[in-house]
């Protein structure tokens, strides 16, 4: 039945999980979404699906010509190009993510109250956690497909597990994007969104994307391993690369414990911000 | 009007920010087809109040139902009921003025179906046809604030809320948005409104609340208000920075009462021309005199010894 009546509506929600903060329509907030990447966001989001193209033209071609060949722990060896494209796909969708949670959410809360005039209406602080983050997810999603479509052809995609590449690289852009954007929302100055910057480009330099960890001293070693993007290029890296053991679960629950996480602490935040 | 039924209604209701008292245990009821004012100067406890009954603020004590309805308990169902128009546009900038209109819509979960016909109500109403294809960010502000206005209406709400909706608008704005409001009003829409200028609490509401630090200095109409707090007419004269001060004492004995401001006096009396006639008599000769009506300045000024705007 379609109820047109605002009030029927928000009625119809009462006794349901969490009434006061979750209104059951998310996907309100990504057809917003839809509407303003249509106006003008696309040209950005584009940007983000060349960006992992280019490194793997420059770094898996160029550089890898000089690299050569890779061993791996089971014995295979692959090309440098199909060694670092999964770690390529992994930051895209880590990319696409942040870029959308962090300075898009910014804008968005401190300069427009977009989020004070949706959590002016019925919608409640989960619906537009879930719906920003959910858009975010689309993009990795978005990004994992156009990868794919440029690695497969050109012969670094060789087994069926690498499919699999694709819902990892949407968890990835889930856990990325509730973090940033939980992070964002407790951020109110442009000083504090400069250290998500300063944060991004060690860990994409330093995270396995272009050789392996086994480089560094064990300590640093743990570090990096605790650390998202590692564990985000590993997921990546197993399935493109065919090494799937029951091990990936483990990454897969960090992703998990990062949703839920970031998801929670983002509706706090904008119920503490806006409803208090 | 009396006898109509009470959409909110407020018992000692308070908000405290850590030490500081926003608002101090007020009591109002506001009605159904009424336009309902608060009127008091930047600080007053007016959008505050307006918050808490908007369901975004959470009370620090007291009760308010608004359709019966506790704010905290039935956050979204209140909302439903209400239109809001902030102080600050938060328009979509992303997004076109029908944009605006229908994804608002959609927060509240309305169909399509239903708000494309709103859609053309509004726009109309909004005197924003021509403009439905434009973004937001290039309209002028007197057109945002009507967008927002229209936004507002499109769940078809029982009470519209508007927060200062004049402040920053050139008169000529204000007059459109005014000539807007009246209209809602006549199809008998309960208006909330804050303001702290007294022409528009004039123009705009049946009854008003003047606030001063967070409590109620009193209660009315316009005119009653008026009736109570001031005489009918009031004579602004001039005599120089300096000698204000020097001749208030010899007022003071012509009038009912007078208010000496840094750069003129008020003098409050029935018939302001008889008044400035004694004036001259006495040969006090004021620089520059003016005879004019009451408003609820002064009414603000006899209630709190400050003026609205500081």
């Amino acid at each position: 039945m379609i109820l047109d009546n605002a009030v029927a509506i928000a009625q119809s929600r009462r006794g349901h999980f969490a009434e006061g903060s979750y209104a059951g329509r998310a996907h309100v907030l990504m057809e917003r979404s839809l509407m303003a990447f249509k106006n003008s966001a696309w040209l950005a989001v584009l940007s983000g699906f060349f960006e992992p193209v280019l490194y793997l033209l420059s770094f898996g071609y160029g550089l890898g010509h000089l690299i050569g060949k890779i061993p791996l722990q089971n014995g295979h060896v692959v090309t440098y190009a199909a060694y670092i494209a999964p770690g390529l796909l992994a930051t895209s969708a880590m990319n696409g993510a942040i870029y959308d949670s962090t300075w898009n959410v910014f804008w968005k809360l401190k300069f427009d109250r977009i989020y004070q005039g949706m959590l002016q209406t019925s919608l409640g602080s989960v619906d537009v956690a879930l719906g920003e983050i959910g858009w975010a997810l689309l993009r990795g999603f978005a990004y994992a497909i156009g990868f794919m479509c440029v690695v497969v052809p050109a012969g670094l995609i060789t087994n069926w597990w690498a499919i699999m590449a694709i819902p990892a690289a949407v968890l990835i852009a889930f856990g990325f994007a509730s973090i940033g954007m939980a992070i964002t929302s407790c951020f109110t100055t442009f000083q504090q969104m400069d250290f998500i910057n300063v944060a991004m480009l060690p860990m994409f330099l330093f995270s396995g994307s272009f050789y392996p960890l086994t480089v560094y001293p064990g300590y640093l070693q743990g570090i990096l391993k605790a650390l998202p993007l590692w564990q985000a290029i590993e997921m990546v890296r197993d399935f493109t690369l065919g090494i799937v053991t029951w091990g990936i679960l483990w990454h897969v629950l960090y992703f998990v414990v990062m949703v839920i996480f970031g998801v929670t602490a983002t509706a706090k935040r904008l119920t503490k911000l806006f409803l208090r | 009007m009396t006898n109509s039924e009470v959409l909110i209604e407020a018992k000692q209701l308070i908000k405290r920010y850590g030490d500081f008292t926003a608002v101090a245990g007020i009591d109002f009821q506001v009605r159904k087809g009424e336009s309902f004012g608060f009127l008091g100067p930047n600080g007053a406890g007016k959008s505050t109040t307006m918050r808490i009954i908007a369901a975004t603020l959470t009370r620090s004590g007291g009760e308010i139902t608004i359709l019966g309805k506790d704010p905290e308990k039935f956050g979204p169902e209140i909302k439903a009921h209400l239109g809001v128009v902030p102080q600050m546009d938060n328009l979509d900038n992303a997004l076109t003025v029908e944009e605006n209109l229908y994804i608002y819509g959609r927060y509240f979960g309305l169909s399509k179906a239903f708000i494309r016909p709103k859609i053309e109500e509004l726009l109309d109403f909004a005197q924003l046809v021509e403009k439905r294809s434009v973004k937001v960010e290039a309209l002028s502000g007197g057109m945002k604030r009507r967008l927002t206005i229209a936004r507002a209406l499109v769940s078809e709400p029982e009470i519209l809320m508007l927060d200062e909706p004049t402040t920053g608008l050139d008169p000529q704005a204000r007059h459109i948005l005014w000539d807007r409001l009246f209209r809602l009003k006549e199809q008998g829409v309960t208006l909330l409104i804050t303001t702290h200028y007294m022409d528009e609490a004039e123009q705009l509401c049946d009854r008003l609340m003047v606030m001063d630090k967070g409590s109620i200095m009193a209660e009315d109409s316009p005119a009653g208000l008026i009736k109570s707090y001031s005489t009918k007419e009031v004579l602004e004269v001039r005599f120089g920075s300096d000698r204000n001060a020097v001749v208030a004492p010899q007022l003071k004995e012509l009038c009912e009462r007078i208010e000496v401001l840094p750069d003129r006096i008020l003098m409050y009396a029935d018939d302001g021309e008889e008044l400035l006639h004694q004036l001259n008599q006495k040969g006090l000769h004021p620089l520059t005199s003016l005879v004019r009506r009451s408003s609820l300045e002064d009414v603000f000024l006899r209630l709190t010894g400050r003026t609205l705007i500081d």
